[in-house]
């Protein structure tokens, strides 16, 4: 039974309302910063922590912070991305919707370490029921003093706002977020400047997502350096892994990023396992953007390690026999599932998503979601895979954002583990529509072409 | 009729616009135009963008731009109840393809359609972030999740039950 440190009592009764969640030690560590650190000591035991942004990049959160430029005059901002919209991906919305305050708390810390005296909650539109929680929770925390002007006696001003986007995947790339919260369409920006130089209407600005804000409030009630001794390597702390697909218990569990894969999918204590004794085929392990990755590859590294549920051995073999955590929406499919179909619906997802700025993405997610079609349908022809690979080349690393990357990813991990079932469509196309390939690509259990 | 909020609709859009620094009213665009597109009958018309411009003192285009890049926003009219199926990839594993069938069975409306009636919409929709609790739609402010034929009918009896309560 591993750790927990952000779900721990998210299943108390009421812990919803302020009183319970205070009197579970809640707003603790509001306390702890602001009479005994000073900002600066807040953002060393970020540092000292290890806590990397719990989004999708993984990059390192005490740096990102120390990248805010505070030019004398001009006011800096937090905004928290709530804008979870990676399919897969719903582990935002439990840690909202079952324990807001752990947010709020952390927020009030973050703007505290980050000079911002007002802070936003950009959350994606379709969350309208968990935006009115989190109002709630903001409006208690208010009367209970943690919000408002001179807090508790620091003279730190703080004011959390929540601002519903209208559904768009792409306001979940930060700079896309800043100009959908300015009233725009969520074009991003092009970069330099990083927001944290030119962020919200053109002042510096810490975009972190939901579960790296609420990371906050274990890391100063523990100290950095505790909170860095749980995981392992450069994976420390928790994890909230949000795991669906074909597995016998969805949800939301929190890991403390030691356990391997195997154990994760198999274990009654988390996923419990592939419904009505089906085979594991394959697995997208940190949301939809992420390559997919064959049963064998997914549980066992090429080098034939056991892999674990962490950023580091996730990616282990790169791109040509690993994956990524990404956000920790954790796809499984079992052997009756089709994988071209399933690339399919990511490829239309990817075409809706495109914002349309760059040529690249917006007319090569539209073919991609075409010869897919074609080729689920019986309709592909025999040069329809090496196209589909010229394309996704041709979009990644070749936008402003990237979007374009999280298009071209799965399709390009599809074809790289599971040519064989693509081929099959194509040479097979009135059998295709019949039955699914299954899992007859296991015949050379590591068939991977290194790109 | 010209869209107009009540009062105290013009309050909430003040509320709405306080929360940003001064000179940055227009970042309460798109929570204006949720509250626009609830009290102007599901759908953003021509006259209900240009209304919201004249509230926030923006040009019109400021506001067709945004409405037509988010998705939330209906440009043509919609059915008193909008069934939003999502069937990106995690949905799709979990039979969202039998849901939409069935809905047509139900109504006899595919994706994009309204019954004549003008009763129910249904559209399809990219991933909602409930890929645990799939299959699922959303109705309204609400999601419906761990979706089976006999919730879907119970979802269209009450849909149909709320119309007739409000005649």
């Amino acid at each position: 039974m591993g750790r927990k440190l952000l779900l721990e009592k998210a299943h108390i009764e009421n812990i919803r309302s302020y009183e319970v969640y205070r009197k579970e030690g809640g707003y603790r560590s509001v306390e702890k910063a602001l009479k005994t650190l000073t900002p600066d000591q807040v953002t060393d035991e970020v540092k000292k922590s290890g806590l990397r942004g719990r989004g999708g990049a993984g990059f390192p959160t005490g740096m990102k912070w120390s990248f805010l430029t505070k030019p004398e005059g001009v006011p800096r901002y937090l905004v928290v991305n709530a804008d979870e919209s990676e399919p897969g991906t719903f582990k935002d919305r439990y840690l909202m919707e079952f324990i807001p305050h752990l947010l709020i708390e952390g927020m009030v810390t973050s703007s505290y370490a980050l000079g911002s005296n007002r802070s936003y909650i950009y959350i994606r539109g379709e969350y309208a029921w968990i935006a009115h929680i989190l109002e709630q929770a903001i409006e208690e925390a208010h009367q209970h003093g943690w919000l408002g002007k001179n807090i508790l006696g620091s003279g730190f001003d703080c004011n959390i706002y929540v601002q519903r986007g209208a559904g768009a995947y792409i306001c979940g790339e930060e700079t896309a977020l800043l100009e959908s919260l300015e009233g725009k369409r969520g074009n991003p920006r092009i970069k330099p400047p990083f927001p944290a130089v030119k962020g919200l209407w053109g002042c510096p600005t810490a975009v972190n997502n939901v579960e790296t804000i609420a990371a906050l409030v274990p890391i100063i009630n523990e100290g950095g350096e505790e909170y860095a001794k749980i995981g392992m390597g450069k994976s420390t702390g928790t994890k909230l892994i949000s795991a669906c697909g074909n597995i016998n218990k969805p949800g939301v569990y929190e890991i403390d990023m030691t356990i391997s894969v195997e154990e994760f999918i198999y274990s009654d204590e988390y996923c419990g396992g592939i419904p009505q004794g089906k085979k594991l085929k394959a697995c997208i392990p940190g949301g939809s953007s992420v390559p997919i990755l064959p049963a064998n590859l997914l549980l066992k590294t090429a080098k034939g390690e056991a892999r674990m549920m962490n950023y580091e051995s996730l990616a282990d073999g790169g791109f040509a026999t690993g994956s990524m955590m990404g956000s920790g929406g954790f796809i499984v499919m079992d052997d009756t599932q089709c994988v071209v179909k399933h690339t399919y619906t990511l490829a239309r997802f990817y075409r809706h998503e495109s914002c349309g700025q760059c040529s690249p993405c917006r007319e090569g997610t539209g073919w991609m979601e075409k010869i897919l079609w074609n080729l689920e349908t019986g309709k592909g022809r025999s040069g329809d895979i090496d196209l589909l690979w010229d394309i996704q080349r041709k979009i990644e690393g070749n936008t402003i954002c990237p979007l374009g990357d999280a298009a071209a990813w799965p399709v390009a991990a599809a074809i790289r583990h599971f040519r064989d079932e693509f081929e099959w469509h194509v040479t097979h196309p009135e059998e295709a529509q019949k039955r699914n390939y299954g899992l007859a690509h296991y015949a050379d259990p590591l068939s991977v072409s290194v790109a | 009729m010209k869209p107009s909020f009540t009062n105290e609709q013009l309050q909430e859009v003040q509320r709405l616009v306080s929360r940003y620094p001064q000179g940055r009213e227009k970042s309460a665009l798109i929570p204006v135009l949720h509250l626009a597109q609830n009290t102007f009958g599901g759908w953003l018309s021509t006259e209900t963008m240009d209304y919201v411009a004249t509230l926030l003192q923006i040009k019109p285009i400021e506001v067709y731009e945004v409405a037509s890049f988010y998705s939330m926003f209906n440009l043509n009219p919609v059915g008193k109840h909008v069934l939003e199926v999502c069937q990106t990839g995690p949905c799709m594993l979990n039979g969202s393809d039998s849901i939409v069938d069935y809905i047509y069975e139900r109504l006899g409306i595919r994706p994009g359609e309204t019954t004549p009636d003008g009763q129910f919409t249904l559209k399809t929709v990219e991933c909602l972030g409930a890929c645990g609790y799939a299959p699922m739609l959303q109705l309204g402010e609400h999601y419906k999740e761990h979706l089976t034929k006999e919730k879907i009918d119970a979802l269209i009896e009450s849909c149909i039950a709320k119309s007739a309560a409000l005649n």
